[in-house]
Formats: C-alpha cells, sequence, structure tokens
C-alpha cells in the first residue's frame, strides 16, 4: 500500500511538468502552422536603416515550404533585376551588371543580406522551429497590449544557427510578436519585433518584421509585406536555376 | 699614472686578454642586434606605412572606431574638396585616397557557373592618375607574372591565390561585396598579373585594382575609406606628425559628427605604437641584459686574476700602498680594458652591420608565416645611437665586473700579509 502512494505521489508531481511541455511545444507547433504555408507570394519592402542612410528596396517573393525560395528585387535602380535562389541547402545570387550567378556559401553565409541586419544564414533555416527546438514555457506577458507566453527555445541540434530564442507569442493568435535570439555563450545577436498582425488565408501572419542585429550600429531593418498570397499554385520552374537570367 | 697602468697591462698578457676578447665579443653582437632591430624597426614603419598606415591618415571618426576591420561603409564621402584644402594647409605631405576592401572572389566555369570561390582582402589605389601610388606598393618589384594593370576593369592577384583557385592571366573574375549603402555589388575583373608582396597576411589572398573601378564596384563614387599622408622626405617624422595631426583635428574633427574626418598618426593605428614601443624596450632590455651578464662573467675573470695577482697585491700593500688606492688601479686597468674592447667591438659590429646593410639578408622564409609588416630584404641600419648603447654597456660591464672583483682587496688582513707572503 506504501509503495502505491509512493507511486501516486510521482505521477501527480510529475503531472503539471508533462503538462507544461507539451503546453510549450503545443504552442510551437500552433506558430510554425501559422507562419510556414505551403507556398507564399508576397510583394514586400525592405527598409535599411544604417547608421548613414535608409534605404528602401522593393522584391517580389516566392516560397514553397522553408525549403524553396525566390525573390527578384525591383527597387531602386542599382538593386533592379538582382535575383536570389534557395534550393534546400544551397543558394544562388544573380546579378544582372555581370549576369553572374553566384553561390553563397561557407563564410558568406553569414554575411549581411544586402545590408540589412538579415544574414544569408538567416535565409537558410529549414526546419520548422519544432524540429530545430525544445520548448519550455517560461510564463506570460502584456506585450504591445497583447497577452503573451514567454517561450524559451533551445536548438535541439548544433546546425541550428541560434542556439536560444526567447519568443513572446500572442496567445489569442498564435502568432511571434517579439523574439531574442541568443549564441551558445549567451550573447544577445538579433531581436525582431512583429507587428500589425492580419488574418491571412485563414492564418494569423505579422505583415511588419524589425529585425535588429544585436552586434551592429545601425538602426535595425524593417521588413514590410504589402501583399501575400499563401497557399497558391507556384509553378515549379520559379524555383529552378533558370529563373535567375531569364 | 695612465700610461703606467697601460705599460702594466700590456705587460701582462693574462690581465687583458681574455677581458678584451669577451667585451670585444659581446659589443660587437650588442651593435650588430641593435642595428639589427632598428633596421626591423624602419623596414616595418617604411612597409607599415606604405600599405597600411601612411605617415599620417584621415578617415572618418566612425571608421576610427574599428580602424582594423576596414569599415569601408563608413568611408569618407565627397572627399576631393577636402583633399584639395588639406594639400594647401599641409604642402610638406604628399595624399593618398586609397579604399581597403573585402570581397568573394569568384571564378566561373564555362557554363558561368561558379567553379571556385573565395574570400580576398582588396586594395583599391589610385594607378592611373597617381605616379607614387603603385611605386609605395611596390607593384613592379612584386610582379610575377603578367602585367600591371594598363586600363579600367583590370586587377593583380596574389600569386598564391591564383595558383589555389587555377587562374591564370587573362581570366575574367568576378568580385561580389557589398557597396558603401549595405547593398549586393558584383563586378568583372580581367586578373591581368600576379604579385607577390612577401608579406604572409596580403600573400594569403590579395587584389589591387585601380581607385576608380572600385568606387563604380563599392557605390564610392568621390568617397575614399581612408586619405594616408606621407612626408615628402619620405622618413616618418614624429614630432611633426603630432604637431600636424593636432592642427587636422582641431580644424576639421567634431567629435559630435562620426562621419567627420579625424586625422591619426602612424603610431596611432592599431597596435603599431605598442610594437614601436616593444622595440624600443626590446632595445632598452637587451642592452641591459648584455650589461649583466658581461659583468657576471667580468666579475669572476676579476676574481680569478685577483687569485693569480693576490701576491703582487700583498707585496703592494706590504710596501705602504693604500687598498684604496690599489683598488682605484683596477679599476682604471678596467676602464682602459672596456674601451679597448669596447673599440675593437665597436670596429667589428659595425663591419658585419654595414656589410648586412649594403647587402641586406634575406627574411623571405619568415615572413611566410608573419602578420608582421616587413621586406623581404632586411637592410641592417647603423647610427651613432646602436654604437653609444653598445659601446657603454661594454665599458660598464668591465667597470662593475671589476668593482665587484676588487672588493677582495679590502678582505685583506695588514697584519697577516708578511705571513702569507712567506708561504
Amino acid at each position: 500500500m506504501k509503495r502505491y502512494m509512493v507511486y501516486i505521489l510521482i505521477l501527480i508531481l510529475s503531472v503539471p511538468l508533462w503538462a507544461e511541455k507539451a503546453t510549450a511545444e503545443e504552442i510551437l507547433k500552433a506558430v510554425d502552422k501559422n507562419m510556414i504555408s505551403t507556398t507564399s507570394k508576397a510583394r514586400s519592402r525592405m527598409i535599411v536603416h544604417s547608421r548613414r542612410a535608409s534605404r528602401t528596396m522593393e522584391a517580389i517573393s516566392y516560397s514553397r515550404g522553408n525549403s524553396k525560395f525566390y525573390s527578384e528585387y525591383l527597387a531602386p535602380p542599382r538593386e533592379k533585376g538582382t535575383k536570389m535562389l534557395k534550393l534546400e541547402d544551397d543558394l544562388w545570387i544573380y546579378d544582372p551588371g555581370t549576369d553572374r550567378s553566384i553561390q553563397i556559401s561557407g563564410n558568406m553565409l553569414k554575411q549581411s543580406v544586402m545590408g540589412s541586419d538579415l544574414s544569408y544564414e538567416d535565409m537558410m533555416e529549414e526546419s520548422t522551429l519544432l524540429e530545430d527546438y525544445s520548448a519550455t514555457l517560461k510564463g506570460e506577458i502584456n506585450y504591445d497590449k497583447r497577452p503573451c507566453w514567454i517561450l524559451e527555445l533551445i536548438a535541439r541540434r548544433d546546425k541550428v544557427t541560434y542556439y536560444k530564442r526567447m519568443a513572446y507569442i500572442d496567445k489569442e493568435r498564435k502568432a511571434p510578436l517579439y523574439e531574442e535570439w541568443y549564441a551558445k555563450s549567451g550573447k544577445l545577436l538579433k531581436t525582431v519585433k512583429y507587428w500589425d498582425v492580419q488574418r491571412v488565408g485563414g492564418r494569423w501572419y505579422p505583415m511588419a518584421f524589425e529585425f535588429k542585429d544585436a552586434l551592429k550600429k545601425g538602426k535595425g531593418t524593417q521588413y514590410f509585406i504589402d501583399e501575400i498570397e499563401l497557399d497558391i499554385a507556384i509553378p515549379d520552374h520559379i524555383f529552378s536555376k533558370a529563373m535567375l537570367r531569364k | 699614472m695612465f700610461s703606467f697602468i697601460i705599460k702594466g697591462i700590456m705587460r701582462d698578457r693574462h690581465r687583458w686578454l681574455f677581458p678584451i676578447l669577451i667585451v670585444m665579443s659581446a659589443v660587437s653582437i650588442l651593435v650588430f642586434g641593435f642595428s639589427f632591430l632598428e633596421g626591423y624597426k624602419q623596414s616595418y614603419i617604411r612597409q607599415t606605412a606604405r600599405f597600411n598606415t601612411g605617415h599620417l591618415k584621415v578617415v572618418s571618426r566612425a571608421y576610427a572606431e574599428m580602424l582594423d576591420l576596414k569599415p569601408y561603409d563608413l568611408a569618407l564621402l565627397d572627399v576631393s574638396e577636402e583633399l584639395e584644402e588639406y594639400r594647401l594647409r599641409y604642402p610638406q605631405l604628399e595624399w593618398a585616397e586609397r579604399i581597403n576592401f573585402g570581397a568573394l572572389l569568384d571564378v566561373p566555369d564555362a557554363e558561368g557557373n561558379t567553379r571556385v570561390q573565395g574570400e580576398v582582402v582588396g586594395f583599391a589605389i589610385d594607378l592611373f592618375n597617381s605616379e607614387k601610388e603603385a611605386g609605395r606598393l611596390q607593384l613592379a618589384q612584386a610582379l610575377r607574372n603578367g602585367e600591371l594593370p594598363q586600363r579600367s576593369g583590370e586587377l593583380l592577384l596574389s600569386s598564391l591565390a591564383a595558383d589555389k583557385m587555377q587562374i591564370a592571366i587573362g581570366d575574367t573574375i568576378t568580385l561580389m561585396g557589398s557597396t558603401v549603402f549595405g547593398a549586393m555589388s558584383m563586378q568583372n575583373f580581367r586578373v591581368c598579373g600576379t604579385v607577390e608582396f612577401g608579406i604572409g597576411s596580403l600573400d594569403q589572398g590579395a587584389v589591387v585594382a585601380d581607385l576608380n573601378d572600385i568606387r563604380q564596384f563599392l557605390d564610392m563614387q568621390d568617397a575614399a575609406g581612408e586619405i594616408l599622408a606621407f612626408f615628402k622626405s619620405g622618413e616618418y617624422e614624429r614630432k611633426e606628425a603630432r604637431l600636424i595631426s593636432t592642427d587636422f583635428n582641431a580644424n576639421y574633427s567634431d567629435a559630435a559628427d562620426e562621419f567627420s574626418p579625424l586625422m591619426l598618426r602612424l603610431q596611432d593605428q592599431g597596435n603599431i605604437g605598442y610594437i614601436l614601443n616593444m622595440l624600443d624596450a626590446s632595445l632598452f632590455w637587451m642592452s641591459a641584459g648584455f650589461i649583466l651578464i658581461l659583468a657576471i662573467v667580468l666579475w669572476n675573470s676579476g676574481l680569478l686574476n685577483g687569485i693569480r695577482r693576490y701576491g703582487e697585491f700583498g707585496v703592494r700593500l706590504a710596501v705602504g700602498e693604500s687598498k684604496r688606492h690599489i683598488y682605484l688601479a683596477v679599476l682604471a686597468e678596467a676602464l682602459i680594458i672596456g674601451i679597448a674592447g669596447s673599440c675593437l667591438g665597436v670596429l667589428i659590429g659595425s663591419g658585419i652591420s654595414l656589410y648586412f646593410n649594403n647587402t641586406g639578408m634575406d627574411m623571405t622564409v619568415y615572413n611566410r608565416s608573419s602578420s608582421m609588416l616587413s621586406e623581404n630584404i632586411l637592410y641592417t641600419s647603423l647610427n651613432a645611437y646602436s654604437i653609444i648603447v653598445s659601446f657603454i654597456p661594454g665599458v660598464l660591464s668591465t667597470l662593475l665586473g671589476a668593482a665587484l672583483a676588487g672588493t677582495a682587496i679590502f678582505k685583506r688582513d695588514t697584519s697577516q700579509l708578511f705571513k702569507e707572503l712567506e708561504t
């Protein structure tokens, strides 16, 4: 009888731990479901606020899951016609001035995309958050007048770019509103703010982001989605190298 | 008195031969060591100034904060007007605009796809309008294959990188980098020649291109990452550099504006001041070390001499010569030996130094693995300072050795002298 009591006690004590873990992972799963569409087509503006000046770039981009991505810059004139293609682990950039497609690899992946606070490496993330991170619910907070969960995400494997993330997730919409990305040493590398969360094709999707590289002195990079279509049919040829020179 | 002592020394070979040989060897090594280090220091200053720092350098305040990273996105913009003003205000200087940049060098295959790529550091200098810039980087001497750029769109590549990436003269390569505003940029260049500077850090992968080509590549029209200034005399003048930089910063720099110009002296840049101080300190410690070692050796030699001359000192004391007088005589002997040995050492050391001052020493092997900017052929630099700071330790150490060994004279007991002499 005494032994059964001990088992019951252990079971009772472990239930909240299990529930918390399950909840955190469920939240993460919901975020993935919200943020990763089968396909997407978007027209966006990226405003890079460097120490010296602000520049606005416009682009049209297509994606299929997290593994395929194609974008073409439409403005300003110097960048117009520049294209990027990501297929699984490979990334190419096409420059119309030189008519060259260059594969970005190695250390170059750590470089900034168009002078922004995003690196090519950030674009190369393949998996869902749930695949890359184990989540722990750390508490609750009101952020941007929205009740949020605070999630701590720890990388499940070494290949993941950021070892730890702290994320504020909108409780109602299951969309991220704020994130901090950390190195394994604990150093803060980047912060991301999300706002203007809109209902797009049955999902809650942030239409504006602000990335800030904590190691750079600039004023951050803002990213605005002007038009977006989710889960639409995109022809295969869009995600082919032939598109770069078209 | 001195002629009497000199006669005494000359007639007793044991008194002078060994000490003079020691002092002579040590002083000649010191003279050579000093002239070698001085030559190295001058080579380092020359090479660093040519490739990196100038004798003075003007950059933006924001650029100066991250000087070692060469952040050309924090370059000085619209520089031509300012440069004209600088030229008028400081006529003793020659000016050179430069851009140092990092880029990805991509080599296409026949179909235009990436065959091979690697990271390079780039030097943009005025190749076509400046008569001196190509000379400052010693491009003609560094050229291994091909020719120097003759027209826009050509660049030089370090031969190691060319070999590694199998790039031939005439091949077209693409440089990929970021513009001054952070946008991605690509530009095709024809490799017209390969170079080897003999500087490990540069020979691993460097490109040299014309300033205007790189301005176009990096969207830096009328901009310069750095404006280098060189004294027309060709030599770095420390005091003058301090006066000019103080005047410049008082007139042109504004602490509230991170993009206002700031003038830096050669030794203000990176760890160059520290390295120069280290070289100066090493000269001092080398000298101090030699004094100590020599003094110990000569002390020992003096002790042996004291034992050998035990009887002589005893007789001199017995006939009434004071201990102090004998001690001073020993010191005078040491002074003469020290001067003679140091003179010989200076002659021999100067001879060796002058030989290497003319022929130079090939340091190529050592420079390959070094990140320090110094020339492949190192010429020793003999000057009055090297001679004086070598001569003084030669004399001082002999005196110190004799002074220590001579103290034994004061321990002799006069009442025991005759007893000692009998035995």
